[in-house]
């Protein structure tokens, strides 16, 4: 192996470098070939800087595709199951995407940034199926993943953070509206989006001034508690905020090999994010069947009586266990909200919010595995949602 | 005012025709609108050279099914039938066969052609039992989808044991080794080989040749007519069938667009820029053109377009018509001998060979041929004395290495005479004039991508439940609507009626369902 080959194995960020002198425990991992943090101190503190103070984490890695053309909106109202047309320029909007048999590809966000120019933004890599959708329309594609550096600034002193560095009008922002700041002379974009449920903005920005914002944003945020964060933190605040992933709450429809894996927008909870009264779009037809037929799972919330984490449980109808209707996806102690929380799947039948359900608990006590039938109760939303989140002007530090 | 139909079949070969016919039967308000000053599509008869008529791409009549001649009125007329097959050797020699005789062989062979033939002949129409129905869906869950597989195998089983076996075996398989099992004979193995590639992008190594074989043979064994007054007499018998039936057939009239509103088919835009409206559109155009150029490929849903961009639809065959002043010299084959059905196909070897230069897109130096002279048989075709030559001549790959031009058509053009000269001896000074039709010019003139004489490659991955692709292979496209009802749909290409009659089979059942 060359060096070239080793050096080029795994890309760092443009914030390495800050994020390297902040780090404390050497912990990392790859993101869509890139290196990021698990932790820098500790994850738990990060978390804190998440719900009481500004959080900045670095969502580079995340892929990130420009759309522009004249047909750029009826493109993306044939891929995107809900309608396109109604989003503004300045807006941004939570969309998913299915294949022709109405499963699921992705969930990610689009940015329309002017009037025939889009950023779409996902978890994973969707260059083949954005190019094969873009036959017939007048469109281009362009992954800029790497052209374009991100951080997600987070937590109730973010707002504060951003406007002692003077970033342009900040304050006038609504939840997912995005607007172009000037920084340093070049014109940058900030959004009122994230993916902790709390009051919050993403910056996107080129690399080649991601340093030097960097240095201001800290030095701005210095005074209100501002923390680079890793990943887990911010894997615990996706989940007290009820927002799915894809690889961890569903498949992507293209990754999967056995038949009945993949899962529907209406079977993930999002039926609102399917518009009907568009004529056409990817799925259509087969999201039209399955609602007619009514759908054959149901994305869940629960509230799980006790502390244990139910990581990876079984979900049953009735306490003695007996035929297994689902399992959890995502779970954690909630420290915001002093309980124990997980996503999960489980038949259609099941899970309605307020039913009760059972979820077997594995937990390990000084090298004695032990067995846990706790409650859970379905609930409706997402469990930590602050009011601050969308008050507008935000309340400043 | 814009004109309201039932139906609306988009191009008048003869798929769209028997669907016309058979549509217009069950009481539907029907009209065909066909670009050309023509009807018929490739299969037609045209004026090439001075009193010079030549069937312009198909030029016999073997598929023809016997549900769809019968209900053809009148029926049409034929100037010769039952052609044999006579394979040239360069050296003077040749093997002559038909459905049941063969000469020019040895005994061995002799035995084992009646062998060969009667197995093919029994397949086919196991096979042409099911390309002659709507095939099922696979794993609908549906009740009568299951009927229908289970239908399905009933039939092969009832080949008994082996012979099914044998069926399942051979299906994939490729003919050069199936041929190559059974016969020594070297014409014979070629002539068998050029058989089952005619009109495909494959040669007689490539997999999938034994069921092409077997779909050639129509299920009626392989018995080749030559109408009176060419192909285009058989369309013009299919349309005044049509007509009968009350069906509106218009020529003259290409469509620029089928229209879609609200998600579903409501009719068409002609050139002209005239309106059509009506709920269920047939394109028998092959299905790449339909889906991209006449609706757009903004209706449709990604996965769909991606199969259908990957449909593989590049001609290989060009058609070469030649002008003579009379018949090649004596010296060889005699004049009973000229009016059957000639084939250049010096081996299965030379056969292949043929097709190598074609997988890299550049033309066979010795080209292999199906040719006729029909002039001996329709005095229609050539002023009296003189004589048209009618061949197929492959492989001139649609997809040519640096494009067709006047000099690389040129080119493979002196080729072919070079070739036919060698079989024909005499031939090259019998010529008054000539053309040569490559792919392109076949998709050109007749409209059919890539020229291809199935609309589309027939192979098992492009057949029954996946013609012509996965999600379209009942005729229905994933559009409301809009059906396809050409060659590019199942059963494929030649002209058996096939596709035209079943997709109105699928419209009038999915209406009856209903
Ligand atoms: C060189 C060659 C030789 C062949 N030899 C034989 C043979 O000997 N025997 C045999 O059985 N088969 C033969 N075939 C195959 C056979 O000709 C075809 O498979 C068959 O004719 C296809 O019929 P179709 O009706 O499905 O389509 P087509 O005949 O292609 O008809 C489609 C029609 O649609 C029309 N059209 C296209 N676009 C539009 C538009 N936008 N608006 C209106 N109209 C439109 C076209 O003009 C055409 O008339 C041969 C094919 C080729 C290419």
């Amino acid at each position: 192996m060359s060096a070239s080959q080793v050096a080029q194995g795994r890309l760092v960020t443009p914030f390495y470098s800050r994020q390297r002198e902040l780090d404390t425990l050497n912990r990392w991992h790859e993101w869509k070939g890139y290196t990021v943090a698990d932790a820098f101190y500790c994850a738990e503190l990060e978390y804190f800087a998440i719900r009481n103070a500004t959080a900045v984490f670095d969502l580079t890695p995340m892929t990130k595709y420009r759309i522009r053309g004249v047909d750029a909106t009826a493109y993306l109202d044939r891929l995107m199951t809900r309608d396109m047309y109604g989003l503004a320029v300045g807006r941004v909007a939570y969309a998913v995407w299915c294949n022709d048999a109405g499963q699921v590809l992705d969930d990610g966000t689009v940015f329309r940034l002017g009037e025939h120019d889009y950023r779409l933004c996902s978890q994973e890599r969707h260059f083949d199926w954005l190019c094969a959708s873009a036959a017939g329309f007048d469109v281009e594609v362009v992954h800029e993943t790497a052209e374009i550096a991100a951080l997600a600034v987070q937590g109730p002193t973010s707002f504060s953070t951003l406007e002692r560095m003077g970033l342009g009008d900040v304050r006038s922002l609504k939840p997912f509206d995005l607007m172009s700041v000037d920084y340093a002379g070049t014109p940058i974009v900030v959004s009122r989006t994230g993916f902790t449920g709390d009051l919050g903005y993403e910056v996107w920005l080129p690399p080649i001034l991601a340093e030097a914002f960097w240095d201001d944003l800290f030095t701005a945020g210095a005074p209100v508690g501002i923390r680079a964060i890793g990943g887990d933190a911010l894997e615990l605040a996706r989940i007290e905020a009820g927002y799915l992933v894809a690889g961890v709450d569903f498949l992507p429809a293209d990754e999967i090999v056995r038949p009945g894996r993949g899962r529907s927008p209406l079977e993930l909870g999002l039926e609102w994010l399917v518009d009907f009264g568009k004529p056409h779009f990817n799925g259509r037809r087969a999201l039209a069947e399955e609602w007619r037929t009514g759908p054959r799972r149901r994305f869940v919330r629960l509230d799980v009586d006790g502390n244990k984490p139910a990581r990876d449980a079984y979900i049953y109808a009735r306490p003695g266990g007996g035929k297994q209707v689902g399992f959890v996806t995502s779970a954690a102690w909630s420290p915001v909200c002093k309980r124990s929380i997980a996503l999960g799947t489980v038949d259609a039948r099941y899970g309605k919010p307020g039913d009760t359900l059972w979820v077997e608990i594995y937990y390990n006590q000084e090298m004695r595995w032990r067995r846990k039938m706790a409650r859970a109760s379905v609930v409706e939303g997402p469990f930590w949602d602050p009011p601050r989140r969308r008050t507008t002007p935000p309340v400043p530090y | 005012m814009t004109e309201r139909f039932d139906v609306v079949i988009v191009g008048g070969g003869h798929n769209g025709l028997v669907a016309a016919a058979e549509l217009a039967k069950a009481g539907k308000a029907v009209v065909v609108l066909e670009a050309k000053s023509q009807i018929g599509g490739a299969c037609t008869t045209r004026e090439f050279a001075d009193g010079f008529n030549v069937s312009a791409a198909a030029h016999l009549v073997y598929q023809l099914q016997p549900h769809v001649e019968k209900r053809l009125s009148p029926k049409p007329r034929y100037a010769a039938r039952a052609l044999d097959t006579v394979v040239l050797g360069g050296d003077g020699q040749r093997v002559r066969y038909g459905s049941t005789s063969i000469a020019g062989v040895d005994d061995a062979d002799r035995g084992a052609y009646a062998r060969y033939a009667k197995r093919m002949r029994r397949f086919s129409r196991v096979l042409w039992r099911w390309l002659n129905r709507v095939p099922p869906r696979l794993l609908s869950g549906r009740g009568t989808d299951t009927r229908q597989l289970l239908r399905m195998a009933l039939e092969l089983r009832l080949l008994g044991k082996s012979e099914m076996r044998e069926f399942l075996r051979l299906i994939g398989g490729n003919i050069y080794d199936h041929v190559d099992e059974q016969f020594s004979n070297e014409l014979l193995k070629g002539g068998l080989c050029l058989d089952a590639v005619l009109g495909t992008h494959a040669g007689p190594r490539s997999p999938n040749t034994i069921v092409a074989a077997l779909h050639r043979l129509g299920g009626a064994g392989g018995t080749y007519a030559l109408p009176a007054g060419g192909m285009g007499s058989v369309a013009a018998g299919l349309m005044m069938t049509a007509r009968a039936e009350g069906a509106d057939i218009r020529t003259d009239s290409p469509v620029r667009s089928i229209r879609v509103d609200n998600g579903r088919v409501v009719g068409v835009e002609t050139a002209d820029g005239a309106r059509i409206d009506s709920y269920v559109v047939l394109s028998s155009v092959d299905p790449k053109q339909t889906v991209r150029s006449l609706v757009g490929e903004r209706h449709f849903e990604t996965g769909f377009l991606r199969r259908i961009g990957h449909l593989r639809a590049a001609g290989n065959a060009a058609k070469l018509h030649l002008a003579l002043d009379g018949l090649p010299d004596s010296e060889g084959p005699g004049h009973e001998e000229l009016g059957q059905r000639l084939l250049i196909a010096p081996g299965p070897d030379a056969v292949e060979r043929a097709f190598n230069p074609a997988k890299y897109g550049r033309c066979s130096e010795a080209p292999v041929m199906e040719i006729l002279i029909p002039s001996i048989h329709d005095e229609t075709a050539a002023p009296a004395g003189q004589h048209v030559l009618s061949a197929v001549a492959q492989y001139a790959p649609y997809e040519l290495e640096g494009g067709w031009d006047d000099e690389s058509k040129r080119q493979f053009f002196e080729t072919c005479l070079d070739t036919l000269e060698v079989y024909l001896p005499g031939i090259r000074a019998r010529i008054l004039e000539g053309e040569l039709l490559t792919p392109v010019d076949l998709a050109n003139e007749f409209r059919m991508s890539g020229g291809h004489w199935h609309h589309g490659e027939l192979a098992l991955d492009q057949f029954l439940f996946t013609r012509p692709v996965p999600g379209a292979a009942q005729y229905r496209a994933p559009l409301d609507g809009l059906y396809f009802c050409g060659a590019g749909s199942h059963p494929g290409g030649g002209v058996s009626g096939a596709p035209g009659y079943n997709a109105a089979r699928a419209l009038l059942n999915r209406e009856a369902d209903r």
